[in-house]
This record gives C-alpha cells, sequence and structure tokens, in this order.
C-alpha cells in the first residue's frame, strides 16, 4: 500500500478516513449546521468511493459517475430540507444546540 | 309384557301434565298423578302375570331394548329386563305407590305446594320404576340420580323449613359421596368388560379371568358397593336418612322406607352375579349389612320422635337384606324387601295419621293413649309392630327367618348373633314406641281425631298386605324362592330352631318394652336405667356422635385444605406469579427508559453501532457474507 503511485486502494482510504471524520462529527458536534457540514462531508466521501471504483475497475462503463450525481443532487435536496427544519426550531426555540433538544425525552 | 316399559312411562307422564297444565287446580292434579300411578300398577299387574305364567329364569330374562348411542368401543342400550325379580318389584312399588298417593290426598291437603307435591311424587315413581327395568347400567344410573333428585326436592319440600332445606342438601350430598365410588366402579367395568348392558355382562363375569384377576375384580365390586351404601343408607353413609325425615310423611313412607332407600340393594341383588364370585366383596357386603342393622337398631331404642324411630329401624332393617345378599341369598333378600315395604310403608302412614292428629308433635313421650281415639291407626301400626319384630303369622316373621336361617346356613355364626340380637332390638324399640304412643294414659294436652277415610283405608290395606304378605314364602310352601333365587333354587329344610329361637326373641323384646313402658304407669323404671346407664345412653342418643364426626372432619380437614390452597392462591399465585410478571414489567421498564433521551445523537449513535454489531456477526457467521463484507480481506 504504501507505494508512490495512486491507485484505487489509496482512494479507499481516503473515503474511508473522510467518512469516519463525518461520522464522528455527526455523532459529536452540539452545533445543529455543523452537523448537517459533517453529513455533506460523508456524502462526498462516498461520491469518491464511487468515482474511484468507475475509473479502476470498469473504466469503460460510467454507472459510477452518474451514482456520484445522484448523490449529488439528493444532498442538495437533503440540505435544503434539513436547514429549513433547523430554521424552523431556531424560530421556535431560539438555538441550536443539540444538547437542547431532548423535548422526546421520557 | 313387551309393553313393560309403558310401566315408567305412565307416571312421567303424569308428572309433565301436573307441572305443565294442571299445577292450578289441586284436586284434578292429584287425579292425574293417581291415575298415573294407578295405570302403571295395572300394567305391572299384567307384566308380572306374564313373567309368572311363562316360565322365565334369572338366567333368562327377557330384554327388551333400542341402541341409545354408540361411539367406537362403546354401545349403549337402553331397553327393559323383565325376569321375576324385576317384575315382583315394579309390582310392589307401584302397589304401595298408589296406596300412598291416595293417602297423601289426606295428609297434604291445604298444603299450598300440593299439585308440585304430586307431581314431583310421580316424578319419582316413574324414575323408581325406571331404575327397577333398567337392563344397561348406565341406563340405571340415570335412574338413580333422577330418584336422588326427587328425594332431594322432596325432603326440601318445605321450603320455609331450614332444618328441610339442610336435611335435603345432607341427603343429596351424603348420596353423591356414593355415587362417586358407583360411577368408577361402572366406568371400570366399561373399561374391563366392554359393556355396561345387565345380561352381556352376566356373561362375561361368568368367566371373568379372561378379562381381568379376582383382586382388581374386588376392587370394582367395593367400589360398586359404595353406591348402595349411601343410597340404602348402610353405615357410615347412613347419616342422611333420620335427617330426610323432614320431609312430608307419604314421602318418607315412600321413598325411604318402601322404595327408593331398597335402590342399593336391588343394584346389589342385581350385580350378584358380580360379587358372587368374589368371597371378599361378598363377606363386606354381609359385615356391613350386619353391623348397619345392630348399629341403627341400638340408637333407635333410645329415640324420641316417632319418625325417627321408624327411620332407624329402615335403617336396621336395610341392613338385613344387605346382610341377607352378602350370604348368597337373593329370595331371602328380595323377599324381606318385599314385606319390608308393607309393614313400613304401613308404620310410617300410621306415623303421618298421628303427626296430623297432633299437629305435628312428634316425641313419643308427648303422646300416649291414642287407641282411645283412632283405633283404625293404633291397630294397623300394632299389626305392622307385630310384622316388624317377627311375629307368625305376619308377614315379618317368614322374611327376617329366611334371612337368619341362609346366615346361619352359611356358617356365618358372629353375623347370625348379630342379627338374632339386632331381632331382639327391633321388637324392644317397636313396641317401646307402640306402647308410649298408644297405649297407657292419654296427655290431656292432645285432641286426635282419627283421619278420614282416604288415609285410614290405605292403612288398613296394608294391615292386610302386612298379614298375608309373607305367606307366599312360608318354608313347607316356598313358592317365593322358586321364582326369585340366584343360583339354584334353594331348598332348604325348614329350621325350627331358628324359628322358634327368633319368636321367642321377638316376644323378649315385646315384653321387656311391656314392663318397662305399660305396666309401669310412671316409666319410673325406664328413666331408672337410662340414669343408671347414662353414658350409654348418650352414646346411643347423639347416634354415636357420628354427625358431629363428620362436621369435625369436615372443618379440619376440608376447611384446613381450602385454608392452605387459599394461601397458596394469594401468596404464590397472585404475589409471585401475578404482581411478579407485573413488577418486572414496571422494573425493566424503568430500566429500559434511560435509552430515551430525546437528543438525536444518541439515537445515531445506536445506529452505527448497531450496523458495526450486525456486520461483525455476518463476518463470522457466513462466508458469503464475509467475502461480501470484508472485499476479499482476510
Amino acid at each position: 500500500m504504501l507505494t508512490l503511485s495512486v491507485g484505487l486502494t489509496q482512494y479507499m482510504v481516503l473515503s474511508a478516513v473522510l467518512f469516519g471524520i463525518g461520522l464522528f462529527g455527526v455523532l459529536s458536534k452540539k452545533n445543529a449546521i455543523a452537523v448537517l457540514i459533517c453529513i455533506e462531508l460523508m456524502l462526498n466521501a462516498v461520491n469518491i468511493n464511487l468515482v474511484a471504483f468507475n475509473k479502476f475497475v470498469t473504466p469503460t462503463l460510467f454507472i459510477g459517475q452518474i451514482f456520484a450525481i445522484f448523490v449529488i443532487t439528493v444532498a442538495a435536496a437533503e440540505v435544503g430540507v434539513g436547514l429549513a427544519i433547523i430554521i424552523a426550531i431556531y424560530r421556535n426555540k431560539l438555538s441550536v444546540n443539540l444538547d437542547d433538544f431532548d423535548w422526546l425525552k421520557w | 309384557m313387551q309393553h313393560a316399559w309403558l310401566v315408567p312411562l305412565l307416571p312421567a307422564l303424569a308428572f309433565l301434565v301436573i307441572i305443565f297444565l294442571t299445577r292450578p287446580w289441586q284436586k284434578l292434579s292429584a287425579l292425574v298423578a293417581i291415575a298415573g300411578i294407578l295405570g302403571a300398577f295395572v300394567f305391572a299387574a299384567l307384566a308380572a302375570y306374564g313373567v309368572f305364567t311363562h316360565p322365565i329364569f334369572t338366567e333368562g330374562s327377557l330384554v327388551y331394548g333400542a341402541r341409545w348411542f354408540s361411539m367406537t368401543g362403546l354401545h349403549v342400550n337402553v331397553g327393559i329386563m323383565l325376569d321375576p325379580t324385576s317384575a315382583m318389584m315394579i309390582f310392589m312399588v307401584s302397589m304401595v305407590a298408589s296406596l300412598i298417593f291416595i293417602y297423601a290426598t289426606g295428609y297434604m291437603k291445604g298444603d299450598p305446594g300440593f299439585s308440585v307435591f304430586f307431581a314431583y311424587v310421580s316424578l319419582f315413581a316413574a324414575s323408581m320404576l325406571l331404575l327397577v327395568l333398567s337392563s344397561n347400567l348406565l341406563e340405571m344410573f340415570v335412574a338413580w340420580e333422577l330418584v336422588g333428585l326427587c328425594s332431594y326436592l322432596l325432603i326440601g319440600f318445605y321450603t320455609h323449613k331450614i332444618s328441610a332445606r339442610e336435611a335435603a342438601k345432607k341427603a343429596f350430598v351424603t348420596c353423591r359421596i356414593a355415587d362417586f365410588g358407583l360411577l368408577l366402579g361402572m366406568l371400570s367395568l366399561q373399561i374391563v368388560f366392554g359393556t355396561l348392558d345387565l345380561p352381556q355382562l352376566a356373561m362375561r363375569i361368568a368367566h371373568f379371568h379372561q378379562y381381568t384377576t379376582t383382586g382388581v375384580l374386588t376392587l370394582i365390586a367395593v367400589l360398586v358397593f359404595l353406591g348402595p351404601i349411601g343410597k340404602s343408607g348402610q353405615f357410615p353413609l347412613h347419616v342422611w336418612l333420620p335427617d330426610a325425615m323432614e320431609g312430608p310423611t307419604p314421602v318418607s313412607a315412600l321413598i325411604h322406607a318402601a322404595t327408593m332407600v331398597v335402590a342399593g340393594v336391588y343394584l346389589v341383588a342385581r350385580m350378584l352375579f358380580l360379587f358372587s364370585k368374589l368371597p371378599a366383596a361378598m363377606e363386606l357386603v354381609a359385615v356391613t349389612g350386619a353391623f348397619t342393622a345392630l348399629f341403627a337398631a341400638s340408637i333407635a331404642i333410645t329415640q324420641r320422635e316417632i319418625k325417627r324411630i321408624l327411620a332407624y329401624s329402615t335403617v336396621s332393617q336395610l341392613g338385613y337384606m344387605m346382610l341377607a345378599l352378602g350370604v348368597g341369598s337373593l329370595s331371602a333378600s328380595m323377599f324381606h324387601l318385599w314385606t319390608h315395604a308393607f309393614f313400613k310403608a304401613l308404620m310410617f302412614m300410621g306415623a303421618g295419621s298421628v303427626l296430623t292428629a297432633l299437629h305435628h308433635k312428634a316425641d313419643v313421650w308427648e303422646m300416649g293413649g291414642l287407641v282411645k281415639k283412632m283405633p283404625i291407626t293404633a291397630w294397623t301400626f300394632v299389626v305392622g309392630g307385630l310384622a316388624i319384630a317377627g311375629i307368625p303369622p305376619f308377614a315379618g316373621f317368614w322374611s327376617k327367618d329366611e334371612i337368619l336361617a341362609s346366615t346361619l346356613n352359611s356358617h356365618h355364626y358372629v353375623l347370625f348373633a348379630m342379627g338374632a340380637f339386632t331381632a331382639f332390638l327391633t321388637a324392644f324399640y317397636m313396641w317401646r314406641l307402640i306402647f308410649l304412643a298408644f297405649f297407657g294414659e292419654e296427655n290431656p294436652a292432645n285432641h286426635p281425631v282419627e283421619s278420614p277415610w282416604n288415609m285410614t283405608v290405605p292403612l288398613i290395606i296394608l294391615a292386610v298386605l302386612a298379614t298375608v304378605g309373607g305367606w307366599v314364602g312360608t318354608p313347607w310352601a316356598n313358592v317365593w324362592s322358586q321364582w326369585i333365587f340366584f343360583g339354584e333354587v334353594e331348598h332348604a329344610a325348614p329350621n325350627y330352631g331358628v324359628m322358634i329361637g327368633s319368636v321367642i326373641l321377638a316376644l323378649a323384646g315385646i315384653y321387656l318394652a311391656y314392663l318397662l313402658y305399660y305396666a309401669d304407669r310412671e316409666k319410673v323404671r325406664a328413666r331408672e336405667l337410662a340414669r343408671r346407664f347414662n353414658g350409654i345412653y348418650t352414646l346411643l342418643y347423639n347416634k354415636y356422635y357420628i354427625d358431629e364426626i363428620y362436621l369435625w372432619f369436615n372443618h379440619a380437614i376440608v376447611d384446613g385444605a381450602a385454608r392452605l390452597f387459599y394461601l397458596f392462591d394469594i401468596y404464590v399465585v397472585d404475589g409471585i406469579i401475578v404482581n411478579g410478571l407485573g413488577a418486572l414489567t414496571r422494573v425493566s421498564g424503568e430500566g429500559l427508559r434511560i435509552t430515551e433521551t430525546g437528543r438525536l445523537q444518541n439515537y445515531a449513535l445506536v445506529f452505527f453501532l448497531g450496523v458495526l454489531v450486525i456486520a461483525i456477526v455476518l463476518a463470522f457467521s457466513s462466508p458469503s457474507a464475509a467475502g461480501l463484507l470484508l472485499g476479499g480481506v482476510k
């Protein structure tokens, strides 16, 4: 793995690391916007993985790239919805601190 | 004869008609009932005539039946079995019942439940006749329970009296305990022999070694015998009979003297083909009978109420019948059943006549000199007393004599001694009653009047029967035992020793009663005796405290066990299981509640951990999944 040329393995590792950082952020960030950013990070990591597989495993086909474009689209839509929800909550509670949103507690 | 099934049918129809149609009209209901029973009597007489003119013996009785229900392994027929014994029984039952029905029109006059009474007794008559004619044990059991039901209804007829209601329950529950044994016995018979049909059972039991062992069969016979112990008031289940006197006197006369209580004796007689093969069972029957006879007679000598004396007398005489069966003499037992029906019904009806005249004052010590104002009642009662004491030529002498003779002939010397002593006691207590109630000085508080014709005419008829009824079975011309026998016809030579001995005993009993209760005007000697033997007197007067023992047993053991189960229910079932389950649910709920924090990120963490767990489990369990997950990494 520790070679100078960049192959599939390296891209996969990159993708995994980015995904892990994003996952950690989602689970631990206090600010709701930060959580959204980390979700974006995870989605982008997945995109890198898809495109890498496409380039190295089936270069003649373009399924992976099409899939990546779908993922970008979905991410955009999802961010719109997510921000709308956060703004609605802010208008009611004047806070975006996830630790305070515990009304569904027993 | 093939229409003998009409015999139980007519009173049953009378019952239905009275209950549904003629209840508001008292005289009409009585008429319907009497018509029903007289019709049954006519058919029974015809059937008996038919049986006695065609030579039919116990081995080859006439059976008419139809299939009732059948499943694989169980075929139950219902039908009638007509042989000399059952012909005799239906004749006797319907005749005595007819007389009692007529008597009851006088006794029950003015009672608001007049019609219902006749409905119940009609139902009873129908059930009893059905029982006697049954060809199948299951049919007999149905009739057995029906007579028990009628007994319950009739004992508790005076529903306003608590004592009557209690007595009815006592009768039913005691008989129920006995019927438990009977039912177990019947079931065992069905399992072992595959049939409950009496003729078929007789055939199969004749060579029972193919089916089962003597020991098992003895157990079955003992179980079956438990039924008669309850129904026929043998010790220790005799306790219901004296209390059953709470019912109206016609009920006591019909059910508890002449008919229902002999159902048990009849069952044993019918099943004699079973018992006779098992010496141990026969001994049990004989010993139970002799013991009951002596036991009840000893209690009767101290009792004060007129009907109670007669009730214990019935228990005692039933003991005689069982004793006769136990020593193997069907004819002696049935003969005593026949004569007993006459003189006991007579005496009960006489007692009823006295009670009506004295407005239901029952203590014989408060009566006296009734012969002056109630001559018919008194003298017919005297005939009954002579019959039961065993004075020739009255009926009781011949039948009791046969029983004692067959006991002696079968070498049961101890039982013979018990039977002989009981005969002495019987004469004594019965004549004690007669001297105290009918002779001596009149009690100025009483204003007796002789009863009307519908009560006295049956008394006279029964007195005649009690006189001549025994002449069919004299030892010199024993017509009876030529028809009703088991095994072979008994041609025993008349045993003059037994005959003379029993007459001497009877006369001794009567003389002792005379000395104590008639010659001694103030009855000083009687009271003196009671005082000197106070311990024994109290024991006998309190019926050997058997009722108290049963009550104690019930309280200590049954209630004790009930308390144990109650505690089990409260603590184990309610506490541990039900409440424990609830507590478990609640505690686990409170424990799991902590995971609901309401925070989104905690939930997301749980998702992630879950996926991780699934991936690891799959990777280690399934190779194809492992290939998929790990992507070729080993």
